[in-house]
């Protein structure tokens, strides 16, 4: 077994020039992009929306480079290749969610706002109270999502890269955090659609090589690849059943619950994914949008099948424990057995391909999140609470600018701090508050004429500190061997997911905050967002 | 054309009236055929993933049984999930073109015609 182990590491260390190299192009050539995108932006439409300009497709596949984060390419191959179903029950949360943005959200939202996901939160409602919670929870629920990414950078990098050092991981985060601050702060929201537009279709061209490269040594027959998945993991059938990580007991089972739910409802609160909506003219541009990213995605999910599976039928298990124990590096390692193994040319072109596409996905992803973060910090909370509407467009770009830099220091320091910690808590409590305290108050918006800004308020902060509360209580952080801080114990909450009690919650907080109002409801702001967000009338 | 004088010290010139248009009857049917399909089918699609989830949680059984070589019921379940996710979003851009665009542009080239 060390001996395996040992051949593993030593492939990966044999052609690390090649990864650099690879690694190297895509940052360069993107960087490229950046400062092309950054001489055409000229106004605050240009840098918070990209001139509003993408066609749907555009759109839709720089949504698709937005949301498949290294937890989705990495981690649910990763979850498969160890856990088998289990781990794809993932993928179908992340999908199904993407009816709830199609069906609620992305038309509405591109019709009544401009900007941010503030412009429609505090659209009916008092401005200066309700943009600075939206602003708030948009940045916690960034900042969060930030953290899981650059954790997995510096894991995932040094792994690829064979880096061992602390100095080595640290060196990594930072080089992840300036890239990203160069792309925002220059390329604007131009630059980082095309980083994604590019990422996306690295990620879908990588995985389509590799799923065609297992299925063809299964003669594209599915039943034998499972077979020999479930064979080769020690599980034998269970590997191919719900319930290897979820179905050990009452609590877990509630837990997958919880994840469940945080999931499917997570997704239309994310603001780095609302305000892509914003880059497109139309609301009509913006359900195609959808509906490609819905494709997309969907495809891409489905070949993680074929990815997860095929590692657990052509790794040992050993190997990719070892390499990562949470499975992170299953993709990158199957990417080497399947071109012809570790010392193989083939093997180490394809670990190298795969290794660059992991790193293009993490750079567009944090690339959207710092964007998101610092759009809400100065539309929301400097242009609109501190400047009360006063400020230039170039102040607020310049803000924008500014917080672009602020953020992703803050994002560097934490994300050194941070990359011991569990990535997957850390993207699913993102989800969980996103779910609780931005899509209730997004819906009853839109949907709900009574509610007021009391209830938008009690809805935003509870669901906030509900999630994060119940999180900082629960084993995520203390009181087991995979916790945040293991030595310590002062959990009380069972479940690692807080969605099941946070979401409806929200929900609850913002029903009873405006039934309780004393407040009168503003009959015609509400008309004047239900007219914008259903005709299209005065949309930005 | 002369600017409408306004209307009250809120009110800037040009600007529609919204709630005359909102109780309008033409906007009431571009509500109604928003709703009616939508918030229907959202419930739809959460408990059918909800349905999802729970059977994956208590019925092992079930969802262990093999349906073809070894492709089982649950494996099934998952792939209809995302069948059913393509089918909604195909089915809802359908609806959109056809029952919602041609209202919300009528509505909406009104409102801009009389501003």
């Amino acid at each position: 077994m060390t001996d395996t182990l040992h051949l593993a590491a030593e492939g990966v260390s044999d052609h690390r020039p090649l990864i650099i190299s690879l690694f190297a192009t895509f940052v360069l050539v993107t960087l490229g992009i950046t400062v092309w995108a950054g001489k055409q932006t000229k106004d605050a439409t240009d840098f918070y929306a990209g001139g509003r300009q993408f066609s749907g497709f555009q759109n839709g596949l720089a949504i698709s480079g937005d949301y498949m984060s290294a937890a989705s390419f990495l981690g649910i191959a990763g979850a498969i290749a160890l856990y088998g179903y289990d781990g794809f029950l993932y993928s179908i949360g992340f999908l199904v969610a993407w009816l709830v943005a199609l069906l609620l959200v992305a038309e509405p939202l591109r019709n009544s706002g401009r900007f941010t996901m503030g412009d429609v939160l505090a659209y009916r409602m008092r401005q200066r109270p309700v943009r600075t919670a939206a602003g708030i929870s948009t940045i916690v629920v960034s900042i969060f999502y930030l953290l899981a990414q650059m954790a997995g950078a510096g894991v995932l990098v040094s792994l690829l890269l064979g880096i061992t050092s602390e100095a080595g991981k640290i060196l990594i985060v930072v080089l992840v955090g300036v890239v990203m601050i160069l792309y925002v702060s220059i390329g604007g929201m131009k630059g980082t659609t095309w980083v994604q537009m590019v990422k996306a279709v690295l990620l879908i061209a990588g995985t389509l090589l590799i799923t065609f490269l297992v299925l063809l040594k299964y003669d594209f027959n599915i039943s034998t690849l499972l077979g020999e998945a479930a064979d080769n993991s020690g599980a034998g059938s269970a590997f191919l059943e719900p319930g290897l990580k979820y179905g050990i007991d009452a609590t877990t089972k509630l837990d997958f619950i919880s994840l469940g739910i945080a999931l499917v409802l997570g997704t239309a609160g994310l603001p780095h994914i609302l305000i892509r909506f914003y880059t497109v003219p139309t609301s009509q541009a913006a359900r195609r949008s959808v509906n490609w990213a819905i494709g997309i995605i969907g495809g891409f999910y489905l070949m993680t099948i074929a990815l997860g599976f095929g590692a657990a039928a052509l790794l040992k298990r050993t190997d990719i424990i070892s390499s990562n124990k949470a499975g992170n590096t299953a993709a990158p390692l199957l990417a080497q057995e399947i071109g012809g193994g570790p010392d193989s040319a083939g093997g180490a072109i394809l670990l190298a391909v795969i290794s660059a596409v992991a790193f293009a996905t993490i750079l567009a992803v944090v690339a959207g999140l710092t964007l998101a973060s610092s759009s809400s910090f100065a539309h929301d909370l400097y242009a609109n609470v501190i400047r009360k509407g006063q400020a230039t467009q170039k102040e607020e770009v310049s803000a924008a600018r500014w917080a672009t830099v602020g953020i992703g220091i803050a994002a560097v320091a934490l994300g050194v701090f941070a990359r011991d910690l569990n990535v997957a808590g850390l993207v699913a409590l993102a989800f969980a508050v996103a779910a609780s305290a931005n899509l209730p108050t997004i819906l009853y918006s839109l949907f709900w004429k009574r509610f007021t800004t009391q209830g938008a308020l009690w809805s935003i902060y509870g669901g906030l500190f509900s999630s994060v509360f119940l999180v900082l209580f629960s084993p995520v952080v203390s009181g087991k061997a995979s916790s945040m801080f293991p030595d310590v114990d002062f959990y009380w909450f069972p479940l690692e997911n807080p969605g099941l009690v946070s979401i409806p919650l929200g929900f609850l907080l913002g029903w009873v905050g405006s039934l309780v109002s004393k407040e009168p409801v503003d009959r015609e702001k509400y008309a004047e967002l239900e007219v914008r967000s259903l005709t299209g009338h005065g949309a930005h | 054309m002369d600017p409408a004088p306004p209307q009250g010290p809120d009110r800037k010139a040009g600007r529609p009236d919204y709630i005359k248009v909102q109780s309008s009857e033409e906007f009431a049917e571009l509500r109604r055929a928003h709703r009616s399909f939508a918030f229907p089918l959202t419930i739809a699609f959460v408990s059918w993933y909800l349905l999802y989830v729970l059977l994956s949680s208590y019925a092992g059984d079930l969802m262990g049984k093999q349906v073809v070589g070894n492709v089982n019921v649950a494996l099934v379940f998952g792939l209809l999930q995302f069948l059913s996710t393509f089918a909604i979003a195909w089915w809802y851009a359908r609806h959109a073109n056809a029952k919602l665009d041609p209202r919300a542009s009528a509505i909406k080239a009104r409102l801009e015609s009389e501003s």
